[in-house]
């Protein structure tokens, strides 16, 4: 008997605005316990929600990115259970009218070809603050408490384990790379509720699903899936039937286990929001919100390969950073061989990058990229070679260089590409160095790169190295 | 200087020349408490050191040439809003030992116009109530006959302004909670258009109801209290960001002459105490006779009205009141092991019987398969009632109407709850179309018992009402 498996996402994502959802706090989990709380996220006597207009947007924009229809007209509504992490024992989420329906995320199936996995709507609402169980207590830490939570319900679509994290990471790249989220999973900023069920090949019925709740890390929703989707094919075949509970996964163990309080079906009591009027976005807003939306990096991708000359690999290592794209192609610009400066960039720029620039910010482009570019100018031009080039390099990345030309003029530096001066210097190093112009002759190829060494010494560096080399092979030959 | 004899106009106007200071205003206040609260029973609590620190401070701001409009005026403050350092109990037992981190909108704005928040006067438990009598801590009586409700739930701050032992007083108002007292106590009580005053900081009972209201003992102080509690509030989404007129200006030359009038038949039915509908037919007469327009008019959808606010305040409530759970602050029941039992014991034993009749209530009309029938069709016809208001705003100015169907009754006289709530027959339609509406003092029984009447205005047309129901008072002989 051949079973299949039917799995729903549900994707709670932290937006990355600067302050909460409903107060000015800010948005920081870092900081000490129960600092970054004010009477609106502890629920305190009088407090009141103000919505933050910044996750609206970037509700929208993920809607739009995602193909949803926009509700122009979108409301809130409290949802009402008790539980410690609630201050207000009640979350503002959305449930009548969230703000976009409908879209998905293509994906490479597990069988095979690509396939459309279907969203069925993005709503906004609060996070939960954070508990820490201790050995006699529990404590609560409302710092979390408020922050804004774009929440993606997917349509049970997903046929195995693969095609759930397929899902997950085209999400996750899209949300980093226009911004809306770090979701960086380590620090809980991407969580998902996890539906499966399976059912017998033939039947038409979906079987009786199973909810794991609020898995972090990719490698775990997919561990979990497989054991979980392995536990009620063996279940079934054996006659059983799945008891539809919440379940929560063991890491350490590797299974799912029954959660031991057995979750009836919370009744919520959804109402509409009273302290909130609807949110109304016109077109006018839509349309601005529309065009902050980047190139996304299936396209860039595409676009940075045919119009830089660069290969898949390049392309696609550019393109999956956006901020290492922008500094990209900001720098490249000028450049008559961008693949050659795509070489530079991946290598030296990037090592200096990665090691020194830790945000890549749109200021440091702005700053560095014209200089970079610049730079690079020059050496194509031949006005410097590639050891002053490679010198200059971490001044002008570091920003102490803005104007390479005027450091170069400054410091002598440009490149002695004349052939007539290169030659004299080739003749007094062959003079100087007889061991080594023989070793040369006897076949040792070696001895060429210290001779030319020896011809940038004398030229206090400024000798173009591959000129020197050529005419040092001519002489020698 | 006789404190009895105060307004806060003539108290600012004294200030103003001297006559004497803040502090003296204050201590003549204390003086008055002392000598009356133990009878009436307004306080709940009284801070006699900050209150003196703060009249000295006012008095040191004046001279120095800073006279904002409310320098130095003592006003006393509802429980159930925010003071910073303040204990906020909404005289509910739930709320020991819970100290405001924060101050109200309303009250930074009447600070920041230098008046003094002095005394915090009792409630019914969360508002919840119309005489007072819900308050977990004490009794608060009528200053007109100690044996009767001063009303509620602002009971506290109309007995303290009609007891001589306030100036003014902020109260509430969710379904006449500021009226209906008023008309009790005889005095002037105004609630804003939903929207026009912040509610931020005002513990919340029904969150699409609730506005923040004067208390005083004429409309003069009504609109200098109202210029400095109105307007546009970031921290409060449904206030409106209508422009907020000088309501002290609005209100002078103020005449019945020309105002059309409008009688809404569904409000002079049968029920209502004979004693009550005369000291409102008189009122009717005076208006006639000052050069009103008396038309009738019908608000078709009236029969709904009740039905309709116990069904979406209690609602609200039970998710307003869900807070209230012994986790971060407040009263915390002993001797419990698990979370559940902390939950029950602490807000069983915390909460008053009428908050958890209404709590219970508002749980089930929004509970799974009763929502529709209940809260869903409640919403429906509240949308009905506003627009009966509409239609008839469209033929009259104001409407005039009873505020109670009887006047100030028996402390302990109505255990029933559903005939307590039937107080409120008048005053909840215009809360559910979140209409400014205005109690001022209409006349006595014979037994001297204050009877008031109720004038209602379009949205924002607060300043509007306050002007009529001026006039109205001018009519009536009560000069400024």
């Amino acid at each position: 008997m051949n079973y299949s498996a039917t799995i729903g996402l549900e994707t709670h994502v932290q937006l990355k605005t600067r302050t909460k959802m409903f107060c000015a706090c800010a948005l920081d989990t870092a900081s000490d316990p129960n600092t970054n709380v004010c009477p609106v996220c502890l629920g305190y006597p009088g407090a009141l929600p103000v919505m933050n207009k910044k996750a609206v947007k970037l509700t929208v924009m993920t809607g739009m990115m995602l193909g949803c229809e926009i509700n122009g007209r979108s409301s809130f509504d409290r949802k009402n259970y008790f539980y410690p992490d609630m201050a207000k024992n009640y979350q503002i989420s959305q449930n009548a009218a969230p703000l976009c329906l409908g879209g998905g995320v293509a994906i490479e199936a597990s069988s095979g070809g690509r396939k459309f996995v279907r969203i069925n709507h993005i709503h906004l609402e609060e996070d939960a603050a954070k508990i820490n169980h201790y050995v006699r207590n529990s404590g609560i830490d409302f710092n979390r408490g408020g922050t804004p939570l774009m929440e993606i319900v997917g349509e049970p679509d997903l046929s195995s384990a693969d095609e759930a994290i397929a899902y997950l990471a085209a999400l996750k790249e899209m949300l980093v790379y226009a911004g809306i989220s770090d979701c960086n999973l380590e620090e809980g900023n991407m969580r998902s509720d996890v539906n499966i069920s399976v059912r017998a090949e033939g039947q038409s019925r979906l079987g009786t699903k199973v909810e794991i709740k609020n898995m972090n890390t990719f490698r775990g929703i997919h561990a979990a899936i497989e054991y979980e989707v392995a536990r009620q094919i063996s279940v079934l075949s054996q006659g059983g039937k799945i008891v539809q509970e919440t379940r929560r996964w063991d890491t350490d163990l590797g299974v799912t286990q029954s959660m031991r309080n057995k979750e009836n079906a919370h009744d919520y009591r959804y109402f509409p929001e009273p302290d909130l009027v609807p949110v109304e976005l016109s077109r006018e807003l839509l349309e601005e919100w529309r065009r902050e939306i980047p190139e996304l990096p299936e396209a860039r991708r595409q676009r940075m390969a045919g119009e830089y000359g660069l290969t898949a690999y390049d392309a696609d290592v550019l393109a999956k950073d956006k901020a290492k794209a922008d500094f990209f192609e900001a720098a490249a610009v000028k450049a008559k061989n961008p693949k050659a400066f795509c070489n530079l960039f991946m290598t030296d720029v990037m090592a200096y990058v990665n090691a020194n620039v830790p945000d890549l910010s749109c200021a440091y482009v702005k700053e560095t990229a014209p200089a970079l570019s610049a730079l690079f100018l020059l050496l194509e031009e031949g006005k410097i070679n590639g050891p002053t080039m490679k010198e200059l390099l971490p001044e002008v990345l570091g920003g102490k260089i803005r104007d390479p030309g005027a450091a170069v003029a400054e410091r002598g530096l440009g490149a002695v590409s004349d052939a007539s001066m290169i030659e004299s210097l080739v003749d007094s190093v062959i003079a100087a160095n007889e061991k080594s112009v023989n070793d040369y002759k006897a076949g040792k190829k070696a001895a060429m790169g210290f001779l030319v060494g020896q011809v940038m010494k004398l030229s206090k560096g400024k000798a173009d190295p591959k000129i020197a080399g050529g005419i040092l092979a001519k002489r020698l030959s | 200087m006789d404190f009895r004899e105060l307004t806060v106009s003539s108290a600012a106007k004294g200030m103003a020349r001297g006559d004497f200071s803040s502090e003296e205003l204050v201590r003549a206040l204390i003086a008055e408490v002392g000598k009356s609260d133990g009878q009436i029973g307004a306080y709940l609590s009284f801070d006699r050191d900050g209150a003196l620190a703060a009249a000295r401070e006012a008095d040191s701001r004046r001279r120095q040439g800073d006279c904002p409009p409310l320098l130095g005026i003592p006003v006393a403050i509802k429980d159930l809003i925010n003071v910073s350092g303040q204990p906020c109990g909404c005289a509910s037992k739930i709320l020991e030992g819970y100290v405001s981190t924060y101050d109200a909108t309303v009250v930074s704005r009447l600070k920041k116009a230098g008046a003094i928040c002095a005394g915090r006067v009792n409630m019914d438990e969360f508002a919840m109530g119309s005489s007072t009598e819900n308050s977990a801590f004490r009794v608060t009586r009528n200053p007109h006959d100690l044996s009767r409700t001063p009303g509620g739930s602002s009971g506290g701050s109309a007995a303290s302004v009609a007891g001589f032992e306030a100036l003014c007083a902020l109260g509430t108002d969710t379904g006449g909670s500021i009226r209906q007292p008023a008309s009790f106590c005889g005095i002037v009580g105004f609630k804003p258009t939903y929207g026009r005053v912040s509610r931020y900081g005002v513990t919340a009972f029904a969150s699409s109801l609730d506005q923040v209201g004067p208390m005083t003992h004429d409309t003069e102080d009504a609109a200098m209290l109202m210029n400095a509690l109105a307007g546009a509030d970031p921290r409060d989404g449904t206030t409106a960001l209508e422009p907020v007129p000088d309501f002290v200006k609005a209100i002078e030359g103020a005449s019945l002459k020309g105002l059309k009038i409008g009688l809404p038949k569904e409000y002079f039915i049968g029920g209502t105490d004979p004693e009550v509908m005369a000291a409102v037919r008189n009122a009717i007469d005076l208006c006639a006779a000052s050069g009103a327009e008396i038309v009738d008019v019908s608000l078709p959808h009236t029969e709904y009205a009740m039905a309709v606010y116990y069904i979406v305040a209690p609602a609200e409530a039970s998710a307003n009141l869900a807070r209230f759970d012994a986790v971060r602050y407040g009263r915390r029941a002993q001797g419990v092991q698990d979370l559940g039992a902390m939950y029950g014991k602490s807000r069983m034993e915390g909460f008053g019987q009428e908050v958890k009749r209404r709590i219970i209530l508002g749980t089930y009309v929004l509970s799974s398969g009763y929502y529709d029938a209940y809260y869903g069709r409640a919403l429906k016809a509240r949308t009905l009632i506003r627009r009966d208001f509409e239609n008839v705003f469209g033929k009259v100015d104001f409407l005039l109407t009873p505020v109670s169907p009887t006047p100030a009754f028996k402390l302990g006289s109505l255990p029933d709850p559903l005939k307590m709530y039937l107080n409120d027959l008048f005053t909840i339609p215009a809360s559910l179309a979140g209409l400014p509406a205005v109690s001022v003092p209409a006349g006595k029984t014979d037994a001297s018992l204050p009877v008031g009447i109720q004038l209602i205005a379009p949205p924002f047309r607060d300043d509007a009402l306050l002007r009529a129901a001026r006039a109205f008072e001018l009519a009536r002989g009560r000069a400024a």
